[in-house]
């Protein structure tokens, strides 16, 4: 028994490596950059926002290292978006393997974020340099940030799962989740400090820091930039409770998208 | 007209040693059912517009496949035959467990390998090497046993010097040849095979038949499904053959290809009118015939003029194999007493052919023509059905050498 549960285990892990290195290899097949299009994009993005939002707007002008914060929120951002919008289709794109070949399909979810986590990898390097020549303080505390970055990344793995088995049978999601995107771009306090919502309402802005995204990333903020960057739980006011309403909600996700993605899978085959 | 020979089946011999009575695979009852939906509900609206508009959602069953059983043994060839849309691919998918069953179950014992089609996985963009990887990595292998194996592959594919060339560079050939090449390497004990007898050269089939024997000896439990009955008899111990959904025959190889050969025969003969197998211009017909086959092929023919004097006729006689390609024939020309043909009117006259049997084991079809001049006077197709079982193998035609022995 268990060595067949061993077996079992081994192919995925086979699988997934494998799938990663392709996914690695085919992502910038043909372009002459190759990957340092993966450092150029959130930087010319940023080169962007940095003009309209803060040159122009002055928006963040009162928080330190703002321009820092507003590239490591754009590159997380970013993260969670490549994961559940990749994710969606994933299934789907892989129709091909899975009507030929018997195999444990969430390996294709898992494949498409742990590439998307390198990525992300190579991002934060760019943001530890731009700390360095900004000269951002690092604090110990700093070590906590990476938990923040999983709880984004559980939150975008269990949003896929639900999403990419959803896109089997119903084509509409994809574009319903576009749209969903969009809207929490903007809620998720990327590109302005939160403290602008704090002026006009505290629990506004307490309720907007409720969506795991914004509070994981204002949380990250916080921990490598500055703790001028206030989150869930500095905002209610140290109220634990409160704070870990995102953190349950992210593992409820978890759980429930990978329940809703085992159920469906059998069928993929059928279906796709 | 149908020649019973001892049948000894090619397939036994040392196949027998290897194989037990353990059952490694069992298939219990397995139906299979596809919802067909008149109207697919793949958007919101379509599904909104549904809901309010109950009547609207027509679901059509498909019973693809019906109440499924049968066992097999260990170190067993196991045939699946069937025509297309039969439900054959289907029990692929469930044993390959890609389909779940509707209902019923099926317990399978030891790895098994699907081959439901070679190179799943290979992407265009990546190179030969690449796509080794990944191909293997479907398979099971981590990239340390592809290490391990990666030369052999090569080789047997005999692609050294393209390995790091896109694979979208490569010939459909070259494709199949890498593809098989790491399936090949795929360490199993159980094997479903589908139809990969059909690509490559000639060549290349010798390599797979070779592969096939090898995996015999070892005792490995194989699931053939081919269209090639030639195939199925030398390398089947047993088949099922699967006609709308369910097993209409299970046995000896032999008996299922025969019967699966007749299956495109009855279907032939049921869309063919008499008018479209016999036509001329009628001036000398054939009255009555006979054929048997034993040591030789006796055709005996009796034919008739009508209505006016023929004073030169040739007769000519052709056996098709269950594929309807030509493989042997003759005509009156060049048969040892050749004359010039002639009858009169009201007359009848009988020619007796004796031929020499060289047809391998297969059903075979007799057609005739008569032509007098530059028009045919009666063409006869699928006249008569010869089925030889032979024990030289499937040899298409046996051919025996005068062997010297020195």
């Amino acid at each position: 028994m268990q060595s067949t549960f061993f077996k079992k285990y081994r192919y995925s892990l086979v699988l997934l490596r494998e799938l990663v290195i392709t996914e690695f290899k085919l992502r910038y097949q043909g372009s002459v950059l190759g990957y340092l299009w993966s450092v150029l994009r959130p930087l010319f993005l940023f080169v962007i926002l940095y003009f309209v939002f803060v040159y122009f707007l002055k928006i963040g002008e009162g928080v330190p290292h703002w321009p820092v914060a507003l590239l490591l929120g754009i590159v997380l951002w970013n993260f969670f978006s490549e994961v559940t919008n990749n994710g969606v289709t994933s299934i789907v794109q892989r129709g091909d393997v899975i009507r030929k070949i018997n195999f444990p399909k969430y390996v294709i979810i898992l494949a498409g974020s742990v590439s998307a986590l390198i990525n992300l990898g190579i991002n934060l390097l760019v943001i530890g340099v731009f700390m360095i020549i900004n000269g951002v303080d690092i604090h110990w505390t700093s070590l906590w940030a990476p938990l923040f970055i999983l709880e984004i990344f559980v939150f975008a793995l269990g949003l896929s799962f639900i999403l990419s088995a959803v896109f089997v049978r119903l084509r509409d999601i994809n574009y319903i989740w576009e749209i969903i995107m969009q809207g929490l771009f903007y809620a998720s306090a990327v590109i302005y400090p939160i403290a602008m919502v704090i002026e006009r309402s505290p629990q506004l802005a307490q309720a907007l820091l409720l969506n795991p995204v914004a509070q994981s990333i204002q949380d990250v903020r916080h921990l490598l930039i500055s703790d001028a960057n206030p989150t869930l739980y500095t905002l209610s006011g140290g109220n634990l409770l409160i704070a870990a309403l995102p953190v349950v909600f992210v593992i409820g996700v978890l759980i429930f998208g990978a329940w809703f993605f085992r159920k469906r899978s059998p069928h993929f085959a059928e279906e796709v | 007209m149908v020649l019973q020979e001892t049948v000894t089946s090619f397939c036994g011999g040392g196949v027998m040693d290897t194989q037990t009575n353990e059952t490694v695979i069992s298939v219990k009852k397995v139906s299979k059912n596809f919802l067909l939906p008149h109207e697919k509900n793949t958007s919101i609206k379509s599904t909104v517009v549904n809901i309010f508009k109950k009547k609207n959602r027509s679901v059509e069953t498909q019973h693809a496949l019906k109440n499924i059983s049968f066992d097999i043994k260990k170190g067993e060839f196991f045939g699946i035959l069937g025509r297309n849309g039969s439900g054959k691919s289907t029990l692929l998918k469930i044993l390959a467990e890609i389909y779940q069953p509707t209902n019923g179950s099926i317990d399978i014992k030891g790895k098994l390998v699907p081959f439901i089609e070679l190179g799943v996985g290979f992407n265009p963009e990546l190179t030969g090497r690449e796509n080794v990887y990944l191909n293997g990595a479907l398979l099971g292998f981590s990239k340390k046993e592809v290490d391990a194996r990666y030369d052999d592959i090569v080789e047997f594919a005999e692609l050294e010097e393209f390995m790091d060339q896109k694979l979208k560079n490569y010939s459909s050939g070259m494709q199949v040849r890498l593809a098989f090449s790491v399936a090949t390497r795929a360490e199993a004990d159980i094997l479903l095979i589908d139809e990969v007898l059909a690509v490559g050269d000639a060549d290349f089939q010798r390599k797979c038949f070779d592969y096939f024997k090898s995996l015999k000896k070892s005792g490995k439990t194989v699931i053939f499904v081919t269209h090639d009955m030639g195939a199925v008899r030398e390398y089947c111990d047993r088949a099922i053959l699967i006609d709308n959904g369910v097993i209409s025959l299970e046995g000896k190889s032999d008996r299922v290809a025969d019967e699966y050969l007749k299956l495109f025969n009855d279907s032939k003969s049921k869309h063919q009118q008499a008018s479209d197998n016999r036509w001329g211009d009628g001036r000398v017909v054939i009255e009555k015939f006979s054929l048997t086959a034993k040591e030789t092929i006796k055709l005996d023919v009796t034919v008739r003029a009508n209505d006016e004097d023929i004073d030169d006729y040739v007769l000519g006689y052709r056996f098709y194999d269950s594929e309807e390609r030509l493989v042997m024939g003759g005509n009156t020309l060049n048969a040892s007493n050749s004359s010039r043909l002639s009858l009169e009117a009201g007359k009848s006259q009988r020619l007796i052919f004796t031929i020499p049997h060289i047809l391998g084991t297969g059903t075979y079809t007799l057609a005739t023509t008569i032509r007098s001049g530059p028009s045919v006077c009666d063409n006869w197709d699928g006249m008569a059905d010869v089925k030889v079982s032979k024990s030289e193998g499937y040899y298409p035609i046996i051919a025996p050498a005068e062997m010297e022995i020195k």
